[in-house]
């Protein structure tokens, strides 16, 4: 029976559609996992030198940031983990009892990725630690302990898959943990931090968290079981339509029209919505640089400002017409200009662009000149990038499946030279652009010369326009082409 | 009047498609009938651009389809739901199409108003996404869309399939007042040859890309096709 069970996944994994791309996009992948792989190695072998000489107990501190790690882990898992149910439909008919498909589809999700990662640094670190005369069984039942513990999460977010409630109560805690961190008024790792160094001092206390890991086993079992008929689990989803009625849209004229369903495309689907959430994660990628030293002044500060603005844009606007692929033979036959469809998405990323620009006014705390560097930029993420990612999607021949939040880091098709072309400038030219104005005098030259850029771009809309246009009209039947392929 | 010259379409050397010269006039039921590969959606997708003919061309009503787009102000067709947008109602999407074709509200409203029957209170104000109506419900709502805008060319791709006997018998009845219309020309594709030739005035069969039958529904036409396809 397993034996069936793992050729089917296996010819899952191979015959999907992401994988069928060419060499060397796979050896470019390959590439990248191999990066993150020595990426987390390293940190796994780094993290005790490098604690080892700020004076730190290695162990210890790793213990006393795991609650963070582990909780960031749940947040991370919640967007991109799926959980297979669909898959096992067909199964269902089969002679087959469903204790065994139950088993087979929890066990499975135990191989996946988001396991996996996190050997790549537990592994080297525990090495390190025996290597440097920490006691051996301590290491292996604290090392066993965290793998009980992420295989605790994996379940865990499968049982808790889909409620936002419980994901926004969760959310808030972790918001609420860390800022009280900061601010000193209370530190959850002074008794969470115990707890992980005890897992090395006392052997017992390996039971505890492998009970956790068993409870949320038998919980997720007996949950998918009792549900495995279509009508409850398996069934998919029908959400009740809501009521978006948009009118004052309407004297936008044909504008109006493509708004108002581009705003209910952004609202009703899952994966249009993921980037949504992205957009609002990017708004805080400048802390990243505002908050460090290192950066200040410097052109890394016109680099960050292109992604606090521009969170939308890229993430919305490399994936036109894309977002469309599902009905886009009916748009190639209604009565309707490139020009009109063109230009709502434009507006549509004008309004996100501009919105994120009021919304990233908390920068003024760092200062009126980074918060002038991010509104030059937002000038020209809306006068140049916004042109730029429509050429990009031009090319992008992706088929989007609008119901799944799957793909929403970089869809692995939407790679191609032309992207990469195209997406170069789209963070370099500002740098350039304030390095020059330093050159030339302060950054203030800087700021001005990147919001010219934009105000540049503005004018020539209508050049512009008229050759994306023909890039859509050549590329017309190759994307209908590729669109149907998904269905 | 549609006029079709020599048109092929190759994939890798395969021929799917070659129609010599065939000629549609203005205000017929055209029903295309063959079994499955035979070209049928290939030719439709072809009168719509949706794919590059090979060789030769398709002029719509004077206008060579694959190479201006005025043929879309007068064109409405229905293949699949590919041409139906998940995440809207039914109504929405009613109102979106008609809005692309200048209608108001209050025009979509009235043509909805004509097919209630047909929609059998399945479809409107039902607060669900086009998404999750069934099979035979989708094809409803995208069969009624192509008729806003009062089209003069309607190109609907198997349109009795996955409905109910009593749906089938009202798109009937919907095709013939279509076809009663001079100015309206009405195509079709099926499996079905019962109801293909109940609606239509002329038959044409394909045979792997090839016109095999051309002839005007007669009594006889149900005898000579079913003979034709016989096993």
């Amino acid at each position: 029976m397993i034996k069936h069970f793992l050729t089917l996944e296996w010819r899952a994994f191979f015959r999907s559609a992401s994988f069928k791309t060419n060499l060397v996009f796979k050896i470019f992948i390959g590439l990248i996992i191999l990066y993150f792989i020595l990426i987390f190695a390293a940190a796994g072998i780094g993290a005790y030198y490098g604690l080892k000489k700020a004076h730190l107990e290695p162990l210890q501190t790793v213990n006393k940031f795991m609650i963070y790690y582990l909780l960031a882990d749940v947040m991370f898992r919640y967007f991109f983990q799926k959980i297979p149910t669909l898959t096992i439909r067909p199964l269902l008919v089969l002679p087959i009892t469903k204790n065994t498909i139950v088993h087979f589809s929890l066990g499975k999700t135990v191989l996946s990725f988001f396991n996996i990662t996190h050997a790549f640094f537990f592994i080297p670190f525990s090495i390190v630690l025996l290597i440097n005369g920490y006691s051996v069984l301590g290491v292996i039942t604290w090392h066993l302990g965290i793998l009980a513990l992420i295989l605790f999460i994996n379940f865990l977010n499968i049982l808790i898959n889909n409620k936002d409630v419980i994901f926004g109560i969760a959310a808030t805690i972790v918001v609420g943990l860390i800022a009280s961190q900061y601010y000193k008024l209370f530190d959850v790792t002074l008794y969470t931090q115990p707890f992980f160094q005890g897992l090395y001092e006392h052997i017992w206390m390996i039971i505890l968290p492998i009970l956790a890991l068993l409870a949320t086993y038998y919980f997720t079992f007996n949950f998918f079981k009792k549900d495995l008929t279509l009508d409850e689990r398996l069934h998919i989803k029908k959400n009740l339509a809501t009521n978006q009625n948009l009118n004052w849209l309407n004297q936008f004229g044909t504008l109006g029209t493509f708004l108002k369903n581009d705003i209910k495309l952004l609202l009703r689907n899952k994966r249009a919505k993921t980037t949504l959430y992205m957009s609002f994660f990017f708004l805080f990628y400048g802390l990243l640089f505002f908050t460090m030293d290192v950066y200040k002044g410097g052109v890394m500060q016109a680099f960050a400002a292109v992604f606090v603005t521009g969170g939308f844009l890229i993430n919305f606007g490399q994936f036109v017409p894309s977002w469309d692929s599902s009905y886009y033979q009916l748009m190639m036959t209604q009565n309707i200009s490139y020009k009109e469809y063109l230009n709502s998405k434009w507006w549509l990323m004008v309004i996100g662009t501009a919105i994120s620009m009021v919304a990233a006014s908390f920068y003024i705390y760092f200062g009126w000149d980074i918060y002038m560097t991010i509104l030059a930029v937002g000038i020209y993420n809306i006068g140049f990038n916004s042109f730029l990612v429509l050429f990009t999607g031009a090319y992008t021949r992706t088929a989007i499946d609008l119901e799944s939040a799957k793909g929403a880091f970089g869809d692995k098709k939407a790679f191609s030279v032309k992207t990469i072309l195209f997406s170069l400038p789209q963070m370099l030219l500002p740098i350039l652009l304030f390095k020059i104005g330093k050159l030339l005098g302060n950054t203030d030259i800087g700021i001005a010369l990147i919001a010219s850029f934009g105000i540049l771009g503005l004018l020539f809309k209508s050049k512009i326009f008229m050759l994306i246009e023909k890039i859509f009209q050549k590329e017309k039947y190759k994307a209908i082409a590729a669109y149907k392929q998904k269905n | 009047m549609i006029q079709v010259n020599n048109l092929t379409k190759k994939y890798n050397n395969t021929t799917v498609l070659n129609i010599q010269d065939l000629e549609i006039p203005r205000g017929q039921s055209f029903g295309l009938v063959g079994n499955n590969g035979a070209g049928k959606t290939t030719f439709f997708s072809l009168l719509l651009d949706l794919i590059e003919p090979s060789s030769g061309g398709i002029i719509n009503h004077d206008i060579q389809v694959n190479s201006s787009e005025d043929w879309k102000r007068f064109t409405g067709a229905f293949l699949d739901e590919s041409f139906l947008i998940g995440y809207l109602t039914a109504e929405e999407y009613f109102y979106f199409i008609g809005e692309l074709r200048n209608q108001n509200k209050a025009d979509v409203d009235a043509l909805l108003k004509k097919y209630e029957e047909f929609f059998n209170n399945e479809i409107l104000n039902t607060k669900k996404y086009l998404r999750d109506l069934s099979k035979g419900n989708m094809k409803k709502v995208g069969i009624i869309a192509t008729l806003i805008g009062n089209p003069e060319v309607v190109i609907l791709d198997e349109p009795f399939a996955n409905l109910d006997p009593t749906t089938v018998n009202r798109l009937k009845k919907i095709v013939k007042e279509l076809a009663e219309n001079p100015d309206v020309t009405v195509l079709i594709s099926s499996h079905d040859l019962q109801h293909t030739v109940e609606v239509c005035n002329r038959i044409v069969a394909l045979n792997k890309g090839e016109v095999v039958k051309d002839i005007n529904t007669s009594e006889e036409t149900l005898k000579e096709l079913e003979a034709f396809f016989a096993v």
